[in-house]
């Protein structure tokens, strides 16, 4: 299973930073919404996918999955939402005040060097 | 007492300045600021009687000691004849200063400051037994000079010749910096006692000669030797104070200062000698001829600094020859270079300072605007006669006896017999003779052209009168020691001429007295000396009257082949040059940078996986394949192929939505409910937020990028994939580290008394994390509030730059 998952964070990281590299700030907004996807499932993959149950001590289970990994993806699923939000207000705001979402026209001109 | 902490004397003083000078408007600051060089003066002067015996005082301070850094303060006679010089002049030139700058339009805050800080770092750079030290307080100096060069800091012409001292004396102080750790690690110390102890076991070292060029480089810029002597001419724009004070008497003597005092360890080399002696003599000579083309009346004592700093730095490298032969004809050397840098600060400091009189009392320096003052200042007049003359090296002026014995010296030098200077020795003599007929000219031009001729005052700014009392007293106490030195050279060198030889050459004697040279004005008439000097004066006096008709020839050199004009051309390229260099990779756009991010990330991970052998999958450890996880994989894959392929926004947002969803199954399927659960909240919150902002963004466009555009951004995202998937395999497959996770399972229940293990690491084990994650989004949260609020001000006054 991990060398399914570690393709499919391979393609979510491709996904993620070619629409980074794009000029439209939407898409820009939505390819850091993949990439923390894919950096998720990676923190997970690295732990290993083999435990049988979840990390919840109960009587006669004694394989859990590793809870580390978890813990830190429940913080990052948190930051990243927190991530998002900002930009779409930001790109919202920068789209306002503009009246463009290129990339190339909001990079400023040489007054602001 | 530890008077290593006199040093910082200055720089504590100068701390009460800007207050003094904003609360007691009424007394020029400048009288609480004489307080300080009067009174190291005096203390100082207390010293002579040691170093007169031969002895030296020491006191220390520990600043890193693990490092061998320390503040120690070593005064011999050498240091101490600094010392007193620096304070001496410096009382001198405050006074002047008082009656120069005036209180009510000047900002004397600032220049006390800066002059007092000169002030320490100059005597810490002359009492220094420690190199690092001496190097910091070296640069300081630099930056002090570049403060005060740069005063009148609304001159165009002030912070260019700032920066260029700056940029000359700081480049020259890394270089020395270089060869002080050089000769560290040749002798294991910082100390340069313990250096120049241990300094014949330096010959032959391979950073020998490496360490010495350094050094040098060192000096040079700071002493202004060619062919950095570029940047003296532009500091004149300075107050004319600190001309009088750091660029003729102090500050451009500590490359002097260095050379003295590193001679016991380089005296040993060949390669030494000739640099000191004949870069010297080649600025003596260079100095002297451009003095005479100089219009400004500063830059013609500019000119004339760098050519006698010149002449000393000869008399140096020639008194350096004592190490190889210990004949008493080469002794004169070193004695003449300390005596005539004593003169020179006193002839020097007081032309200067009338300099600064004639353009305080007409409003002009240029020296063709000017004639005839002598009978509207004759005290001024008399001063500038004196320096001159002495400058000149006529009699009864102290000039001529340091003259006579440079001319002594240089003639030694034809007996020189080893180094190649029996073949060559015949030119230093040569050189000296006519660099001294130029040094006659422009003495004569300085103080006639100015004082005597046809009275021009119609052409003057200012109607001229004699300046002030006040403003008179320094030129008048520094002419008065011109010609009292004539008249007892003997008690000057026994006092502090001796006991500086002696320290720069202790491999020699061991007591001031045992240096052997006694200074007379009259040699006989069978002396060379008299006769070079008659001759200076018929063939200086002839060349001087009939300087109308060859002066105009200065105009010959076109103003693009000098050295200035490569400075000029140095800069203007590096400043230009890189600016473009910067512009075609630094281009503002984000894409580009992060292209940069991405590709170095990619690159250098992928080769350190394969160069380390660190990349290794091991299918063993791989858990079974279940069919969920597939059949999710290929929604997931789909989904993405969606988001990417969408054309709309609705569409987009919609795919990422799925995408949230089904990285939350990825999440049931591999038991981590508590992930699972957040997740699916906060997609839903994420679409959400989505939809509501998505109709105040425009339609999706990709801007017509160009195809080539996009297809470099594809291979970079493939690379960054890649590098990812390999990362993900490989750190799957080997853990070189015990992970943590064992130690939370095992002690969940009895140390945190829970059974849920992600919960208890979230909120107890990791408790700050989550903590500042709470921090993190409310800040996210303030954010977003203020960006929607906010209401943005004008662009206009938004933009700092206009």
């Amino acid at each position: 299973m991990e060398l399914v998952m570690a393709i499919l964070i391979g393609v979510l990281f491709t996904a993620a930073v070619y629409l980074i590299l794009s000029r439209s700030l939407l898409k820009i907004i939505i390819g850091t919404g993949l990439l923390s996807h894919g950096a998720h499932l990676l923190i997970l993959t690295m732990g290993g996918l083999g435990g049988l149950a979840p990390p919840v001590i109960s009587e006669g289970v004694t394989d859990f999955a590793d809870p580390l990994p978890q813990a830190l993806i429940l913080t990052a699923i948190v930051i990243s939402f927190g991530v998002t939000a900002f930009m779409l207000v930001m790109a919202y705001r920068a789209y306002a005040v503009h009246k463009t979402d290129d990339m190339n026209q909001l990079k400023g001109n040489d007054e602001h060097d | 007492m530890e008077f290593v902490l006199l040093i910082f004397l200055p720089i504590v003083a100068a701390l009460f300045i800007p207050l003094l000078f904003r609360k007691i408007k009424g007394i020029h600051t400048g009288w609480f600021v004489l307080a300080v060089p009067v009174v190291l003066f005096i203390y100082y002067t207390t010293f002579i009687k040691t170093t007169m015996d031969g002895g030296h005082a020491l006191s220390e301070l520990q600043w890193i000691p693990s490092l061998g850094i320390s503040f120690v303060s070593y005064l011999d006679g050498l240091s101490i004849l600094f010392s007193l010089l620096i304070t001496g002049i410096g009382a001198l030139v405050v006074l002047y200063s008082i009656f120069y700058l005036d209180k009510n339009k000047e900002k004397l805050g600032n220049f006390y400051v800066y002059l007092l800080l000169f002030m320490s770092a100059m005597l810490g750079v002359v009492q220094s037994d420690n190199v690092i030290s001496l190097y910091l307080f070296w640069e300081l100096t630099s930056i002090s000079s570049f403060l005060l060069i740069g005063y009148w800091f609304t001159r165009d012409g002030s912070r260019f010749g700032a920066l260029k001292s700056m940029m000359v004396t700081v480049f020259g102080g890394l270089m020395m910096l270089g060869g002080f750790i050089l000769l560290g690690i040749m002798g294991g110390t910082f100390s340069i006692r313990e250096l120049i102890a241990q300094s014949s076991t330096f010959v032959g070292h391979e950073f020998f000669t490496l360490a010495l060029v350094l050094i040098l480089l060192g000096a040079f810029t700071k002493s202004a030797q060619f062919p950095f002597y570029i940047w003296l001419p532009d500091a004149m724009e300075a107050p004319t104070p600190v001309s009088a004070y750091l660029h003729s008497a102090t500050m451009v003597k500590a490359g002097l200062y260095l050379v003295a005092r590193f001679t016991p360890i380089f005296a040993a080399s060949e390669v030494w000698i000739w640099l000191v002696t004949g870069i010297g003599l080649l600025t003596l000579f260079w100095g002297s001829l451009f003095a005479v083309k100089q219009t400004d009346l500063k830059a013609i004592l500019a000119f004339s600094t760098v050519s006698q700093l010149g002449l000393i730095m000869s008399l140096l490298g020639a008194g350096a020859i004592t190490f190889h032969v210990d004949e008493a004809l080469f002794s004169f050397a070193m004695f003449a270079a300390i005596f005539h840098l004593i003169n020179h600060a006193t002839f020097k400091g007081s032309l200067f300072m009338i300099a600064g009189i004639v353009d305080h009392e007409t409003g002009t320096r240029d020296i063709r605007k000017l004639g005839g003052l002598m009978s509207i200042m004759p005290v001024s007049f008399t001063v500038a006669f004196i320096g001159s003359m002495s400058m000149a090296g006529l009699p009864p002026f102290n000039g001529f006896l340091s003259k006579e014995m440079f001319l002594q010296s240089m003639l030694a030098i034809r007996h020189f017999e080893l180094f190649n200077f029996s073949t060559w020795g015949v030119v230093f003599p040569v050189v000296a003779w006519i660099a001294s007929v130029f040094t006659f000219i422009y003495s004569f031009y300085f103080v006639f052209k100015t004082f005597a001729g046809k009275q021009k005052i119609g052409k003057l700014p200012r109607k001229p009168h004699e300046a002030p009392f006040g403003m008179l007293i320094s030129p008048v106490i520094l002419a008065m020691l011109v010609v009292t030195i004539f008249f007892i050279p003997n008690v000057v060198g026994k006092w502090l001429v001796k006991p500086a030889v002696m320290a720069i050459q202790p491999y020699q004697y061991s007591h001031p007295s045992e240096v052997g040279v006694h200074v007379s004005a009259w040699h006989g008439f069978d002396s060379p000396e008299l006769w070079l000097t008659v001759g200076i004066v018929l063939i200086g006096g002839l060349l001087y009257l009939s300087l109308s008709k060859w002066q105009k020839f200065y105009g010959i050199q076109p103003d693009t082949l000098s050295l200035n004009a490569l400075y000029d051309t140095t800069m203007m390229f590096s400043e230009k040059g890189m600016n473009r260099l910067s512009r075609i990779y630094m281009t503002g756009l984000i894409r580009t940078y992060l292209l940069y991010i991405f590709a170095f990330l990619s690159v250098t991970t992928i080769a350190m996986l394969f160069l380390q052998d660190a990349f290794a999958v091991d299918m063993s450890s791989f858990s079974k394949i279940s069919a969920y996880g597939l059949i999710n994989a290929v929604i997931l894959l789909l989904a993405v192929a969606f988001v990417l392929l969408s054309k709309t926004r609705l569409g987009a947002i919609i795919s990422l939505g799925a995408v949230g969803y089904s990285v939350a199954l990825f999440f049931v399927i591999f038991k981590a409910p508590d992930l699972a659960l957040t997740q699916l909240v906060i997609e839903t919150v994420s679409v959400a937020l989505f939809l509501l902002a998505f109709q105040h963004l425009p339609k999706l466009s990709d801007h017509g990028e160009k195809k080539s555009h996009k297809f470099v951004n594809a291979i970079i995202a493939l690379g960054v994939g890649v590098t990812v998937t390999l990362v993900a395999l490989s750190s799957h497959s080997q853990k070189l580290v015990q992970s943590i996770s064992q130690y939370y399972k095992d002690t969940v229940e009895t140390e945190a008394g829970g059974g849920n293990i992600v919960n208890v690491i979230l909120v107890d084990y990791r408790g700050f994390d989550t903590l500042f994650e709470i921090a993190v989004l409310a800040i996210a949260g303030i954010g977003v509030l203020g960006m929607i609020k906010l209401r943005l001000a004008r662009k206009e006054s938004s933009d700092e730059n206009k």
